[in-house]
């Protein structure tokens, strides 16, 4: 039997987040020796485990209208509270930015009057809309949820990569993964105390409630979804279950007087917050896309007579533009008089042109992306890229400059990850998820990292074969530990005798437990 | 709750029942020709495709009957086709669903997918069949809250079984010559032991039709199974009702319940397919007033776009 980690060399000048130049990092030791003590052969059995579990429970993803089980691997990813606590803090502090930003950009607009960016910025971007100009939210809040994506870069500083104020997904799996790998490998988890997530959905829930119109004692919230082909109705389901509302399509709703409604067996409902999983453009046919089936007809009158709140709101789509995104330091410190928690990644804007000549230059060893893309579409990835397709991009670019942007190529960090039953280092990202509720701006801890697993691969999205990992935050104590021995004599390792033991006395203790516990 | 939300489960419903009832007919038809080695095999398997609504024809041979009703997904009749159907439907009322009953669907589905049916024995397949439905059904009525969504999931289930029994009983009825036709029936539907239990060892034709028809204890007869439905229909109906029956669905079973009911006891073999083909038909009309009084609601009217 080898050893699991024997073989692991991780990729030189990349930051692996297990394995530093002195060895192993304090953040993982505790997971590498639980990992060790079960040895190559039941890790690899318990992985196999992963993969079947998320077929019988359905974890899927569509591509194409093809149903694929979410690839999940064994090996979390483990950070430090302290490294956390400055994401955490740096998340918030943009969230903050870009809902002062988008409240200026449809109310008074001093951000332009100001200089701090250019009124052309916002208004030539796709997903500025007029429409919603002056529509105040119920609660004040537009980025009910935010998901901001962070990578480690080669020193292992977390940077900035994008910014998701529109519909960003990805959260479920955050609750899926954290239930599938503790059941896979629940000896890890003695010896340290791991943030919890499955509070998220009590949060959303709380989040839509307090946005819903003044004036509804009850609101009745639901989450509208375009419908079982969607790449992420697994989400919308389990989002809607979890927070027990109602999952509703564009054909479930109607609007009748400036009010919606949904159908149900005992006649049409009111609605007052819908939490939705349908693009802008699809929203309402009567001022976006007209051939639009997804949404309900009539639904941005509702909003903009106060009926109705829409979230996330309409137009948010002009905070996370890439173009907007290399502004954002600067809307941090000019709305909040703060500097930058977390650093974003140099972006070159290609519409100015001394910046687009620099990158035509140095075409070869950039990335350059679409301004609104998502999911990894339309990336070219210089040093990857043949000559034909830099010219093509050098000739779509000159089209279109304000669609682009450019920025060096950033070497994402790496943790083991088990390919073919062998541990290997693969890059991954990271997405936490902000509920902003209006009084405050909550971070799940953690979030969705994603992992590339083909070797070598920057490009984590699920659509380009990336999987996840379960993300772990260990908790703020920080316990020595003898201290979270004491601690967990009480929780999970007194279940776990219960579980196996079996007689009356471990049921006591562990209703006893229950009595005492969350 | 929501109107295509109740139509997925009263579908759901439909399709968990269909499948473990075609498996019931063709583990008894393969009976019937077993313990009868005199039995046609041609014109066995055109009355088994037939009284499952498949239209036959000179070609039709027995090499047909496993693929239209077990294993082609394409064929609307087939096992295959109704898990993947209760999948399917499971999968829109995926947030309602309880999770174990959306795994235990998910997993039948998978299983079948991947040739589960076509591995084993036809006698372990049907066994298989059956066995899955009736795991879906426990985990629903023991973990899904027994609210509206329930009771539309009961509602399909009871209108299929039904329908699906009617199909049975002509089957019996309409192969004569087979002494042991009713018997094969009454174990096809699970109720050759409880027979027993309450008539002695005594088959008749006679006795087995008016326990599969009539008996008011037994789960899977016509009559209980029409009581199932009315009951379920009630509770889904709030209005206030001190005359007769409110709503098309619950007149219309009450009445073929009646019909069954209330007949000459000694009448019961009399004109049994039709009798059946009339009751079918009521099964589809009481379901078509179901959707027009309750799901109305998913097919909404929709936006006309595009150019003027």
């Amino acid at each position: 039997m080898t050893q699991l980690f024997e073989d692991y060399a991780s990729a030189p000048g990349v930051f692996d987040e297990m394995f530093g130049e002195d060895g192993l990092r304090p953040t993982y030791a505790a997971l590498h020796q639980r990992l060790c003590a079960l040895g190559s052969d039941e890790v690899r059995t318990r992985s196999d485990y992963l993969s079947s579990a998320y077929i019988d429970q359905g974890v899927t993803f569509d591509i194409g209208g093809e149903e694929r089980p979410f690839p999940l691997d064994i090996v979390p990813r483990v950070i430090a509270a302290q490294q956390w606590a400055t994401v955490e803090a740096g998340v918030k502090q943009r969230v903050t930015a870009i809902e002062h930003f988008l409240a200026d950009v449809y109310g008074e607009g001093k951000v332009f009057s100001d200089g701090v960016i250019p009124r052309r910025v916002v208004t030539s971007s796709p997903h500025f809309h007029r429409i919603v100009a002056r529509l105040e939210p119920a609660n004040g809040v537009r980025v009910h949820v935010s998901g901001i994506d962070l990578i480690r870069d080669a020193e292992g500083t977390f940077r900035v990569l994008e910014d998701n104020v529109r519909i960003p997904s990805g959260v479920s799996y955050v609750l899926t993964n954290r239930r599938a790998v503790t059941s896979a490998l629940p000896e890890t988890l003695t010896g340290q105390t791991i943030e919890a997530v499955n509070v998220y959905p009590q949060r959303l829930l709380a989040a839509l409630r307090a946005a819903a119109p003044s004036g509804t004692s009850d609101p009745t919230v639901v989450v509208l979804t375009p419908g079982v082909y969607n790449s992420a109705y697994f989400e919308h389901a389990l989002l809607a279950r979890m927070m027990g509302v109602e999952l509703v399509e564009g054909r479930d709703l109607v609007v009748q007087s400036g009010r919606v409604r949904m159908r149900t067996t005992r006649g049409l409902r009111p609605v007052h917050v819908i939490y939705r999983r349908v693009d802008d453009d699809f929203l309402d046919p009567v001022h976006f896309r007209n051939d639009s089936l997804l949404g309900c007809a009539g639904l941005i009158d509702a909003a903009r007579a106060g009926n109705v709140t829409i979230a996330n709101a309409v137009g948010n789509g002009v905070g996370d533009d890439k173009l907007v995104y290399t502004y954002v330091p600067d809307l941090i410190r000019y709305y909040l008089n703060e500097e930058p928690i977390v650093p974003g990644v140099d972006t070159w804007r290609l519409e100015d042109p001394s910046h687009r000549e620099e990158v035509f230059d140095r075409l070869h060893e950039l990335v350059v992306k679409p301004v609104d893309g998502s999911g990894g579409k339309g990336i070219v990835i210089g040093p990857r890229a043949s000559a034909e397709q830099l010219d093509t991009l050098r000739a779509t670019v000159s089209a279109d400059p304000r669609g682009w942007i450019a920025q060096p190529v950033v070497q994402l960090s790496t943790v083991p990850t088990m390919i073919d039953g062998v541990m290997k280092p693969r890059h991954v990202d990271l997405r936490p998820f902000a509920v902003n509720s209006g009084d405050d701006i909550w971070v799940l801890p953690g979030g969705l990292t994603r992992v590339a697993l083909p070797e070598g691969e920057l490009i984590v999205n699920s659509s380009q074969g990336g999987g996840s990992k379960d993300t772990w935050v260990l908790a703020e104590t920080g316990p020595t530990q003898a201290q979270s021995q004491s601690q967990s004599g009480g929780g999970s390792q007194s279940q776990s005798q219960s579980q196996s033991g079996g007689g009356s006395q471990s049921q006591s203790q562990s209703q006893s437990h229950d009595g005492e516990g969350a | 709750m929501l109107s295509r939300i109740a139509e997925s489960l009263f579908w759901i419903g439909r399709y968990v029942e269909r499948a473990e009832d075609t498996a019931r007919l063709i583990d008894v038809n393969l009976q019937l020709r077993v313990e009868d080695p005199t039995t046609d095999p041609t014109a066995s398997a055109r009355s088994l495709l037939s009284v499952m609504g498949v239209q036959t024809d000179e070609h039709t041979s027995p090499a047909d009957v496993l693929p239209m009703l077990m294993h082609d997904p394409a064929a609307p009749t087939s096992i295959v086709s109704a898990i993947a159907g209760a999948r399917e439907s499971a999968r829109r009322a995926r947030e309602t669903l309880s999770v174990e009953m959306w795994e235990s669907i998910n997993t039948t589905h998978n299983s079948v997918q991947r040739g589960q049916l076509k591995r084993l024995r036809l006698p372990a397949a049907c066994t298989y069949v059956r066995e899955r439905s009736t795991v879906i059904a426990g985990t629903a009525d023991n973990t899904m809250v027994q609210d509206e969504g329930w009771q539309f999931l009961v509602l399909g289930r009871c209108i299929e079984r039904v329908d699906m029994s009617a199909r049975l009983v002509t089957l019996a009825a309409t192969s004569p010559t087979q002494k042991s036709a009713w018997s094969n029936v009454l174990r096809a539907c699970g109720a050759h032991h409880a027979f027993l239990r309450t008539y002695g060892a005594m088959t008749t034709d006679q006795k087995a039709a008016e326990f599969l028809l009539l008996d008011r204890l037994f789960p899977r007869s016509l009559v209980y199974t029409l009581n199932q439905a009315e009951k379920a229909l009630a509770s889904l109906d709030q209005r206030e009702h001190r005359i007769g029956q409110s709503g098309d669905a619950s007149r219309l079973l009450g009445r073929e319940r009646a019909g069954l009911e209330f007949r000459d006891p000694d009448d019961v073999l009399m004109a049994l397919p039709e009798r059946m083909t009339q009751l079918q038909q009521a099964c589809s009309t009481a379901s078509a007033a179901v959707a027009e009084r309750y799901f109305e609601g998913s097919t909404a009217a929709l936006w006309q776009g595009g150019e003027w």
